[in-house]
């Protein structure tokens, strides 16, 4: 009998305080390299992949379009005017980034906390975390008025003799975001070169030898080696744990800064932190529900994370609904007039379908989750991901629009319609997303496979092959 | 044992399939007084830290990195706000320290994480695209399920026959003979 052989035979250790396991099935170091390397190499691209690439493809070509015109025109194909200066840039700006969170807290927060079962989920929650920073970026730039000359928030040396303005919550969040997009980068890529190394020297043909000879960096797994790449993912999640925690109380700080009512707040920190977690780990789900079952990773990605990944979002959905409760109550408490005014304006007003939207999104309808089966049917699952995702949309509009259209003097108060530009260059930005994404699913490898060894019982030394 | 590659001998590589091999091999091998050999392995195999240790600076670079950067952004800030662009805003304090601190957080994450990235590769001495380990055809399997030990020839303890009869020892699936070409 061969080692690999023995090692599928080798019995698995129940896990404490769980029935779920990690990894369903018998595995091999062998046959685990085996199944993720081939989604890229060998095995025929599904057609689920052309199809969506196609929809994705269409909604970027109407995200070039949109841009286009944006460009041309200026910001005023958009719905804004003042009072509302921002609001759909804003509001999907804020999505984005939130959603990316869900990729460090994966990746960073739960390897701190050795979470040995994100092994399997952390790449490709990366990978949605670089290309949501990615459209998050865009729509401050795409908000700007003149683009192109947007390097003008970095200060550097110029003839203009100008600089920013370092007091402005607007100039920390260009550090903070940039600064994101840079650490998940460099942390993802750091991950993976041992990855490409296995998909290097498994490649058939000479063109993707190259590529990821290329890309690799000729990596040969030498002890010494893999010492360096541990302690630096270690300092890499260290250091990326605060940081994701800074970068969407800085986003915060962009509201509470103002002193606008209802945005004036010292719990928007915590809230933006949660929400963001929250609708994260909603889009972590519906990326991974169907890639297992089109790609047959339900041995990889087993019940076990989905069910962990909901339990995350309803932990972090209560701590939600605890601000939604906690708003209006300090509101009352303050006895500020004009903070009342906001809370009754937000329930009954003319936007009043968004508040009790995404009360229904994010507070009444995840509360399935307390059922076991709307934790691990994939299905149920993937409706409830879905809800929370847009309800972290709505709200997020809720808390730009329904405090900007009625401040603090009646005769500056005014509505919001958005533009059809508007919506075109939000789906069009999720196109851009699912294109990346997908090209990310096609040509690297979407889960760690190295991680994935460690988790196999026979990987450390005298763990349990028998001879 | 197979000779593989051309040119002088770069060393003799015991391949195993089981990490608990390796491990073993490796410390006989460090136990008989060598310096100069190498394991490798398709993930990271922690009880090899302390049999072929190595130069791991990256925690210090990291600090240092973020001393750096945290220095700079508070430098940078500073000057800017009260030389080289003041803006006086209700009166204000110039040196308004306290909205200094995101930036400075920022920029402290930022360089420390350069220097953890840039300080791996460096230290490593990747990228690379050739080593001599990658004459040997085998060595693919290394990012797939299997394990190497290498001994270089350039060690003052190598001999052909003895170094041979050690690795031996450990029953490896295949002894290989490595060319440096």
């Amino acid at each position: 009998m061969s080692v690999a052989d023995r090692q599928l035979r080798t019995p698995r250790r129940p896990e404490p305080g769980t029935s779920l396991p990690v990894i369903a099935g018998p595995e091999s170091f062998g046959t685990l390299t085996e199944q993720i390397t081939s989604v890229v190499l060998t095995r025929p691209t599904p057609l689920f992949w052309y199809i969506t690439f196609g929809i994705g493809m269409a909604a970027l070509i109407m995200f070039i379009i949109s841009v286009t015109y944006l460009f041309y025109r200026g910001v005023g194909v958009f719905g804004v005017e003042i009072p509302v200066a921002w609001a759909f840039a804003i509001t999907n700006f804020v999505w984005w980034i939130g959603i990316g969170h869900a990729g460090t807290l994966i990746s960073a927060i739960l390897l701190l906390l050795n979470q040995g079962w994100r092994n399997s989920i952390n790449r490709f929650a990366e990978a949605m975390t670089i290309f949501a920073v990615m459209c998050a970026g865009l729509f401050p730039i795409l908000h700007l008025g003149r683009p192109w000359i947007f390097y003008w928030l970095l200060p550097y040396p110029n003839t203009m003799h100008v600089q920013p303005q370092f007091r402005s919550p607007l100039v920390w969040d260009v550090f903070a975001v940039s600064t994101y997009a840079t650490v998940s980068l460099l942390f993802w890529y750091l991950g993976m070169v041992p990855d490409l190394a296995s998909l290097r020297d498994r490649s058939k043909t000479r063109f993707a030898y190259g590529f990821y000879g290329i890309i690799s960096l000729g990596w040969r797994g030498a002890s010494r080696h893999w010492r360096l790449h541990e302690t630096a993912s270690l300092l890499l999640a260290g250091l990326a744990t605060p940081l994701v925690l800074s970068v969407h109380t800085v986003v915060s700080f962009d509201f509470t800064i103002a002193i606008l009512p209802g945005w004036h707040s010292t719990i928007f920190p915590p809230y933006f932190v949660a929400g963001a977690i929250y609708s994260g780990f909603a889009m972590v789900l519906i990326l991974a529900i169907p890639l297992r079952k089109v790609y047959h990773l339900e041995n990889l990605v087993t019940v076990r994370h989905l069910n962990n990944c909901a339990k995350v979002m309803l932990a972090t959905g209560l701590i939600l609904a605890y601000t939604y409760a906690i708003e209006p109550f300090t509101s009352w408490w303050s006895g500020d007039t004009f903070e009342m005014a906001v809370v009754h304006n937000r329930a009954v007003g003319p936007h009043s379908w968004t508040f009790w939207l995404t009360l229904t999104c994010n507070v009444f309808i995840p509360q399935l989750l307390w059922f076991r089966k709307w934790r691990t049917e994939p299905k149920r699952l993937f409706f409830v991901s879905c809800v929370i995702l847009y309800g972290m949309w709505i709200e997020r509009y809720m808390i730009i629009i329904t405090s900007l259209h009625r401040d603090f003097l009646p005769s500056s108060w005014s509505n919001f319609i958005a533009s059809p530009w508007d919506v075109s260059i939000l789906v069009g930005s999720i196109g851009l997303f699912v294109v990346c994404f997908l090209l990310f699913v096609r040509f690297f490898p979407m889960i760690s496979i190295f991680e994935m060894r460690e988790l196999l019982p026979f990987s450390r030394p005298g763990g349990g092959v028998e001879k | 044992m197979i000779a593989t590659g051309n040119g002088p001998l770069y060393a003799y590589a015991a391949e195993f399939d089981d990490p608990t091999a390796l491990v073993n091999a490796a410390r006989a091998v460090r136990q008989a007084g060598y310096k100069r050999f190498e394991a490798y392995s398709p993930y990271p195999v922690r009880e090899l830290d302390e049999i072929i240790p190595g130069w791991n600076p990256i925690a210090p670079l990291v600090l240092f990195g973020g001393i750096a950067g945290a220095v700079t952004a508070w430098i940078m800030q500073s000057w800017i706000a009260i030389v080289d662009f003041p803006i006086n805003v209700g009166g204000r304090p110039l040196y308004s320290w306290p909205s200094f601190v995101p930036i400075t957080f920022e920029l402290t994450v930022l360089v420390a994480s350069l220097a953890a990235f840039f300080g791996t590769w460096g230290v490593a001495g990747l990228p690379l695209p050739h080593h001599p380990v990658f004459n040997l055809k085998e060595f693919a399997r290394a990012s797939n399920d299997r394990f190497f030990l290498c001994i270089e020839a350039r060690d003052y303890r190598f001999n052909r026959e003895k170094t041979a009869e050690l690795l031996e020892e450990f029953e490896p699936l295949q002894l290989w003979e490595i060319g440096k070409d």
